[in-house]
């Protein structure tokens, strides 16, 4: 019945708002920017965290939205936000059509206890995640890879087409690593010549042959949007891993952000 | 919080923040429902759901499903708001008023605080007299249809005047006690009273 809560609970501190400035803008696919802010009190966060962003009209009007950390902490002095344009929405509208290297934004984090990981918690480690509730799975990588973990880690990663495929090459360069670690992809509206992977939305057989290697005792990470995350959370319930062993992050679709 | 920083070229162009009044600082208005949770939807037969409150009674109670559709209910009319910053106007629910219940099991002078506990492990904890006087219900449908389980179904707390997480999704008790604990969020850097007017969000907010 009890959640083990991660160890990192006790880091209580005051978030105060920061002007934050922008250092770099990587357009990643048609409709996601990553924006790297240089954050004047940096703190070290956890992957899994979010920043808060508010945006101030000059009539005094604010937006406010999370968005989870791409970079892991050992990227010190900058975050990276990894950020999906809605045609709806306000504040990424704004973010991916306006900011520029160096605009300012301010931001307030890092935020969020439960959806982390940290290399000392272990694993196997099992992420899916379903188009950009790839970010904070790719933010555990990042720190997988730069704290040397050797934990086994599988990331079974949805897109809609191969186009759509956020941190391409660099998943392809971590899943040929040879650190434990490997990429499944699975496309959902199309497919190039020549894909070996899999090509239709995550379902329990699915889930089945990418958790097999790990085992009952993983922990499994899950973002993306509210379908796509109850599905895979209940799924792998079916499957027989203990529900406290899953943590899920859901988003979307709001219609707005 | 007044601030002097502004944010080069953005004017607040389809804004979405609703009637004036109705959303409090820092949120927008959303007409769909997003679901937020920290694990795996729970899914109770209701054959074997139960709803009790113990702790600082003097009658502790425990209510089968068929026992808990008997008590008086009745149709409210809210508006909620996530600390991730979406409200949502009017949603209309069904359900038992914690007062009815609270009533029934009598409640000791000394306690000061409910906690709320869940099938999954999940805790939220609230001030006693901000969940009395018909502020805080335990809905069992949502717009006249059963509550889905990804929405906390078969039964969720709900307490408008606080961020939605204190009212807790699949919620199976309360515990009345004097002493204030933080619950699942609240020890997690989230705020621990969680009022969307005074923007109670993260801890020291």
């Amino acid at each position: 019945m009890a959640i083990e809560l991660p160890r990192a609970v006790t880091r209580r501190r005051i978030l105060e708002w920061q002007i934050c400035t922008v250092v770099k803008v990587k357009q990643e696919t048609n409709t996601v920017k990553t924006f790297t802010l240089e954050v004047p009190k940096w703190v070290p966060h956890q992957a899994g965290q979010h920043y808060d962003v508010r945006l101030t009209a000059p009539d005094g009007y604010q937006a406010q939205r999370s968005y989870s950390i791409a970079s892991g902490p050992e990227q010190k002095g900058v975050i990276e936000l990894t950020i999906e344009r809605l045609v709806e929405g306000e504040v990424s509208t704004y973010l991916h059509d306006v900011l520029i290297v160096g605009d300012q934004v301010e931001l307030r984090g890092p935020i969020g206890g439960y959806f982390v990981w940290e290399a000392a918690m272990g694993g196997p480690l099992l992420l899916v995640a379903g188009g950009s509730g790839i970010v904070p799975l790719m933010a555990m990588l990042r720190h997988r890879q730069a704290s040397g973990s050797q934990v086994p880690a599988r990331l079974l990663y949805s897109s809609r087409t191969y186009e759509d495929i956020i941190y391409r090459a660099e998943l392809d360069q971590l899943h040929h690593d040879g650190s434990g670690m490997e990429v499944i992809h699975t496309l959902t509206r199309g497919r190039p010549l020549g894909w070996n992977s899999y090509h239709r939305r995550i379902d329990l057989q699915m889930l089945e042959e990418v958790i097999r290697p790990l085992g009952n005792g993983l922990i499994a990470y899950v973002c993306g949007p509210t379908a796509l995350v109850e599905g895979v959370a209940n799924g792998l319930v079916v499957l027989g891993i203990a529900a406290e062993r899953v943590r899920t992050e859901r988003f979307g679709p709001t219609g707005v952000t | 919080m007044s601030t002097i920083f502004q944010s080069r070229g953005f004017t607040g162009k389809g804004r979405q923040a609703g009637p004036a009044g109705r959303v409090p600082p820092g949120q927008y208005v959303t007409s769909d429902f997003p679901v937020l949770s920290a694990g795996p939807t729970p899914h109770i037969p209701l054959e074997r759901w139960t709803f009790e409150i113990n702790g600082l009674v003097k009658a502790p109670r425990r209510w089968s499903w068929a026992e808990f559709m008997q008590l008086p209910a009745r149709q409210y009319t809210v508006d909620i708001h996530c600390v991730t910053k979406w409200s949502k106007l009017d949603t209309s629910w069904e359900g038992v008023s914690l007062d009815t219940l609270l009533q029934v099991v009598e409640v000791e002078p000394r306690a000061h605080v409910v906690v709320a506990f869940c099938d999954g492990g999940y805790t939220t904890n609230m001030p006693l007299d901000e969940v009395m006087g018909d502020k805080a219900f335990v809905a069992y449908k949502y717009e006249a249809a059963p509550l889905p389980p990804e929405h906390g179904g078969p039964a969720r707390l709900v307490v408008p005047k606080l961020y939605f997480w204190k009212s807790a999704k699949w919620v199976r008790g309360l515990v009345l006690a004097e002493k204030d604990e933080p619950g699942f969020w609240e020890s997690l850097g989230y705020n621990n009273h969680g009022d969307p007017w005074k923007e109670e969000r993260y801890h020291g907010d």
